[in-house]
């Protein structure tokens, strides 16, 4: 009985993973595969899974007629800038909170803490109505902007030079260098790993940012790609075939990107995960 | 020593100020506007001339109450939260479990693969879900009927819409929890499961005595960040279903969203943001409080 | 998997200034970027007209404008395609961004709010320099949900109305020969057809979710939709809802399938397999029914004006809807139309005033280009150009006699409906009311709420929503 089990145990594994694999693939894969067929085939029973014959027609027409070009330029513009200007800031906050005595330092963390409670969306209305006053509404920096502090970030930050002798620091003290500096060359190095990191999911968490682009953006020369592909799907719901096409290219950077960098991304979950 | 720490605190000061002064303009700062708002009847009329604008106290909350729309809109996010949030860390624990499992070979390659949903863009899957929902020519009708079940229509039934909705959004998410779990179970000590194995515990002994317990902080950490995050559902019904039909997937922030944005209803949108809070906030007290009181 | 932690030693930090090469690039880049589109060097370019369209009018007006741009060089215009799900938000958001664009379509209901919000120029000024036969060479009753308080704001770019679509040859199987006339004929001719061969038939496909055909059936019952100077909903007077039931009664008899037209999977394959024999829908659908509907019944269909309620002999005195306020006097050409005195002796009963507008931004610097465009667009053989083009219907009647109009047998049955066409009532509230009556009647039709119940309900939002608006009229602070 016992032996019976050892031997089916694995067995049952293996064939949960498989149902595990197959259920959460198909859609990446048939998104993938409808992407690639002639229009119309992908509406067809019963469903087809492969294309019968490959084309890249809807690719073309994203690209030529649709304007794809420009909003992919937007995501990535927009994304980078983003974590960019968010990693300087956030490190500089999270620096302070780890490694500076003040008063008054773990209140206000913990209070920063308190507020990750809040909805984002409670602060949209009134956002909206103050970057109408700076007049930032419809501009890239409408989307910038909001993004470039992040209590997360700053939390990330903090556990991961908490983890840090501070005997480094003060020996370059010593040397005479100044705070900036120290920030600069030493502490900035020395937080490449967490960096990279939380540089990833700031990417890709704008890149995926769907309601405030939505809101704020309202000329479709400055639309991300989620954004332009909701308002595809207004006019092109019937065109599965080109839908997909657009879908593909929407989340293809990111799972690149995923794909090339996961020993990082996943390393911050479990830091973001097992500290918090 | 004084002047040293004195001389700390400027510079943790100059550190900060930047991501504080961003944060207190536009997140703090509209989210104290926003409880001020929703006192107010700010509405596309106010928008135009803001003489036409009025302090109306506790109207809006009162309205809200009163607005069979918004209990509709709150039943269906409760549904969300409780059946597709439960649902999605079960899942991610199963997952892990198995993933983590010795025997269990390229552990690896599955957990990326369990994990790329997560990375897609919840606009472009649901996107494909909805193709993937259509009753006739969709991929998964297709598939239950291979096992003998009836076409059901996903998106435009009425009772099958929300768990089309969760089915959708536990497939997009579950590998995010999953990993923590994973994290959470390389945690545990493997002398505790060779002791029991000692002891003569089998696999479910071991997973109820030892496993789970151990797991504890992190399940409680998965199912806040869960629950969460599933309390501001938007982009799933926004692009699948926009709310309908008949309002069984309009969820609490899609409600704000087409109070707020579609209609200018700044002052009702801004109470039903706030009633989120509150619920949101409840529901993590709850949820700190049950697990201080079990015996660890 | 986890972090290694970069073991330097003191002296390193001093030479690790230019660490990250390539993160300095990527910045200068970006701020390059930023900096270049920030930019917009204007000299000595034309001026350009941003112009707003939705859904396929925004793709297909393209088609138009190298001629405008030949006949004006110095007027550039750039299109803007916005879905028509999103439009309506979107608009507003652009308002209240200061993001709105110098020329914009917008649904002709949608006016009043924006008349509200003091976000569109009035033309009266610039309609001055037309003829009067231009002007009244519009539909009347169309023209005249583009005016408000004696000011004319935006001009009707096409029209729109529903009406039916139906199957000549199942309703000649049925035994009848031509559309019905009034409610009895056309529940006659329902359930006859109903009863006809095959299991899974219905009679007509109606949407469970739109407010437009309750609204029609109980216009044409001569309900006064909101009562009162437009303050309060008058959904529970027995005009409204002898019409509410008798749209209900039609699912409830099994004559209309309970589904949302989304969920209608092939519509077109639908119609063509007399699933149903009736459908209730406007111009767009000319051109698809045309497009999709399989060989095998071309020619087996045709289009009708609605019918009444009673034969037109007998419904002279109906009141006339959407009343403006007091201050504003009732142009004569509004409201309850002039029936009766058509030669058509096809009755039609009245339907919707609807289609889309063209309006000028109340705060573009580029009005007089804005206008050059819209005079553009307004002229008859634009007109007819674009119903060539996307189907929509001419708002300009000379444009009518244009042959592609002439010598498709579709539109006529448009023509005669669009004499009898009522507006919504003139208010910034009617889309959110609209919306309220979808909702409810969804709600009835799925049977999740009595009509009754419904109606009840559907009385005391609107009375909510018509709040703001009491208190602005006792202000006198005029909505």
């Amino acid at each position: 009985m016992n032996r019976l089990i050892r031997c089916l145990l694995p067995l049952l594994g293996y064939g949960l993973l498989a149902l595990g694999l197959l259920l959460t693939l198909t859609p990446l894969l048939w998104m993938l595969m409808a992407s690639l067929m002639p229009a119309g085939e992908a509406s067809s029973y019963p469903p087809r899974l492969w294309p019968g014959t490959i084309t890249f027609e809807h690719y073309a027409v994203l690209f030529t007629r649709l304007d794809l070009a420009r909003y992919l330029f937007n995501s990535t513009l927009l994304a980078g800038t983003v974590t960019v200007i968010s990693l300087f800031i956030n490190s500089m906050a999270g620096y302070a909170f780890a490694k500076f005595h003040f008063r008054g330092r773990d209140r206000l963390f913990q209070s920063l803490l308190a507020a990750l409670v809040i909805p984002a969306q409670v602060a949209m209305l009134p956002l909206f109505l103050l970057l109408k006053q700076f007049g930032l509404i419809n501009t890239y920096w409408g989307v910038i902007i909001p993004g470039m502090a992040s209590i997360f970030g700053i939390f990330l930050i903090r556990q991961y030079l908490l983890a840090i002798p501070g005997s480094l620091l003060d020996a370059a003290r010593m040397d005479g260098a100044s705070e900036f500096r120290i920030y600069w060359s030493l502490v900035l190095p020395l937080c490449r790993p967490i960096l990279v990191t939380l540089g990833i999911f700031t990417f890709m968490g704008t890149w995926n940012d769907f309601m405030w682009p939505l809101i704020v953006l309202t000329d479709s020369s400055l639309y991300t790609l989620p954004v332009a592909l909701a308002n595809l799907l207004g006019e092109h719901v019937q065109d599965t075939e080109l839908m997909m096409a657009g879908s593909v290219l929407t989340v293809l950077p990111v799972m690149l990107l995923f794909v090339v960098l996961q020993r990082y991304y996943i390393a911050g979950i479990m830091l973001g995960g097992m500290k918090g | 020593m004084t002047c040293r720490l004195h001389s700390q605190t400027l510079s943790a000061w100059a550190f900060l100020v930047p991501a504080l002064l961003l944060m207190a303009v536009f997140f703090f700062l509209p989210i104290l506007a926003a409880f001020l708002l929703s006192f107010t009847d700010f509405d596309i009329y106010a928008l135009g001339d803001l003489d036409r604008l009025r302090f109306v106290g506790l109207s809006n909350y009162l309205q809200l109450l009163q607005s069979p729309l918004f209990w509709t809109a709150l039943g269906n996010t409760f549904y969300f939260v409780i059946v597709g949030g439960p649902l999605s860390v079960v899942i991610s624990l199963g997952a892990a479990l198995l993933v983590n499992a010795p025997l269990t070979r390229f552990p690896g390659f599955f957990r990326t693969a369990f994990f790329l949903p997560v990375v897609t863009t919840l606009v472009a899957v649901a996107v494909v879900w909805r193709y993937l929902y259509h009753p006739r020519y969709g991929l998964l009708n297709y598939g239950l009927s291979l096992i003998g079940v009836d076409p059901i229509d996903w998106l435009g039934d009425p009772d099958w819409a929300m768990p089309a909705i969760i089915l959708m959004a536990v497939w997009k998410n579950f590998g995010f929890n999953m990993i923590i779990f994973i994290a959470g179970l390389q945690n545990i000590p493997m002398q505790l499961y060779e002791a029991a194995r000692i002891d003569g515990a089998g696999a479910w002994r071991q997973f109820r005595y030892i496993t789970l317990p151990l797991l504890g902080p992190t399940f409680l950490f998965v199912a806040l960040m869960t629950m969460i995050g599933y309390f501001q559902v938007f982009a799933e019904p926004y692009v699948m279903t926009q709310g309908g039909p008949a309002n069984r997937t309009l969820s609490i922030v899609l409600l704000m969203y087409e109070e707020g944005f579609r209609w200018w209803n700044m002052g009702y949108a801004s109470a039903a943001a706030f009633v989120l809070f509150v619920l949101i906030l409840a529901g993590t007290m709850l949820q700190l409080k049950l697990r201080r009181r079990e015996p660890s | 998997m986890d972090f290694k932690v970069f073991t330097q030693n003191r002296a390193d930090y001093r030479y690790t200034m230019h660490m990250f090469p390539m993160l300095r690039l990527f910045l200068s880049s970006i701020l390059l970027i930023l900096w270049l589109t920030g930019c917009d060097s204007a000299i000595d370019r034309p001026v350009v007209v941003e112009f707003w369209a939705m859904g396929q009018e925004g793709e297909q007006v393209k088609a138009l404008l190298p001629e405008f741009e030949r006949r004006y060089p110095d007027i550039r215009v750039q299109v803007q395609q916005i879905p028509w799900s999103a439009a309506h938000e979107k608009l507003l958001t652009a308002y209240a961004g200061d993001a709105m664009p110098d020329l914009f379509q917008l649904g002709n209901t949608w006016i009043p709010e924006f008349v509200a919000l003091r976000a569109i120029e009035p033309l009266d000024e610039r309609l001055k320099t037309w003829p009067s036969a231009a002007v009244s060479d519009y539909f009347t009753g169309i023209l005249a949900t583009n005016q408000l308080g004696n000011q004319t704001w935006a001009l009707p770019w096409y029209v729109d109305t529903r009406l039916f679509f139906y199957r000549t040859d199942l309703l000649a199987a049925a035994g009848f020969s031509g559309p019905p006339a009034t409610w009895d004929g056309w529940l006659q001719i329902m359930s006859r057809i109903k009863t006809l061969d095959g299991a899974q038939r219905y009679a007509i496909l109606l949407p469970v979710n739109e407010w437009q055909l309750p609204v029609i059936l109980a216009l044409q019952r001569g309900a006064v939709l909101l009562r009162d100077r437009n303050q309060y909903g008058n959904f529970q007077h027995p005009h409204f809802r002898e019409a509410f039931l008798f749209y209900l009664s039609l699912f409830k008899e099994g004559l209309a399938p309970p589904v949302s037209n989304s969920q209608m999977i092939n519509l077109y394959q639908e119609f063509a397999n007399g699933t149903f024999a009736v459908y209730v829908s406007g111009p767009w659908n000319i051109g698809e029914f045309e497009r999709r509907l399989p060989a095998a019944v071309k020619g087996k269909w045709m289009t009708a004006a609605l019918p009444g309620r009673v034969v037109p002999s007998t419904r002279s005195s109906l009141p006339s809807q959407g009343r403006r306020d007091s201050a504003n006097p009732v142009p004569p050409s509004l409201g309850g139309g002039d029936w009766g005195t058509g030669d058509d002796d096809l009755a039609a009963g009245v339907s919707l005033a609807g289609g889309a507008s063209l309006a000028i931004s109340r705060t573009s610097p580029r009005q007089d280009a804005a206008w050059k465009l819209l005079e553009y667009l307004a002229q008859p053989e634009q007109q007819a150009q674009f119903y060539r083009l996307t189907g929509d219907l001419p708002a300009r009647q000379a444009a009518w006699n244009d042959s592609a109009l002439t010598s498709n047998r579709y539109t006529e049955a448009f023509r005669q409906q669009l004499q009898h066409v009522q507006a919504t009532p003139p208010i910034p509230e009617w889309e959110r009311i609209a919306n309220r009556i979808a909702y409810y009647t969804e709600l009835a039709v799925r049977q999740e709420m009595q009509a009754d119940e419904a109606l009840v309900a559907l009385d005391r939002d609107v009375d909510r929503i018509l709040e703001k608006r009491r208190w602005l009229l006792e202000q006198g602070l005029a909505p």
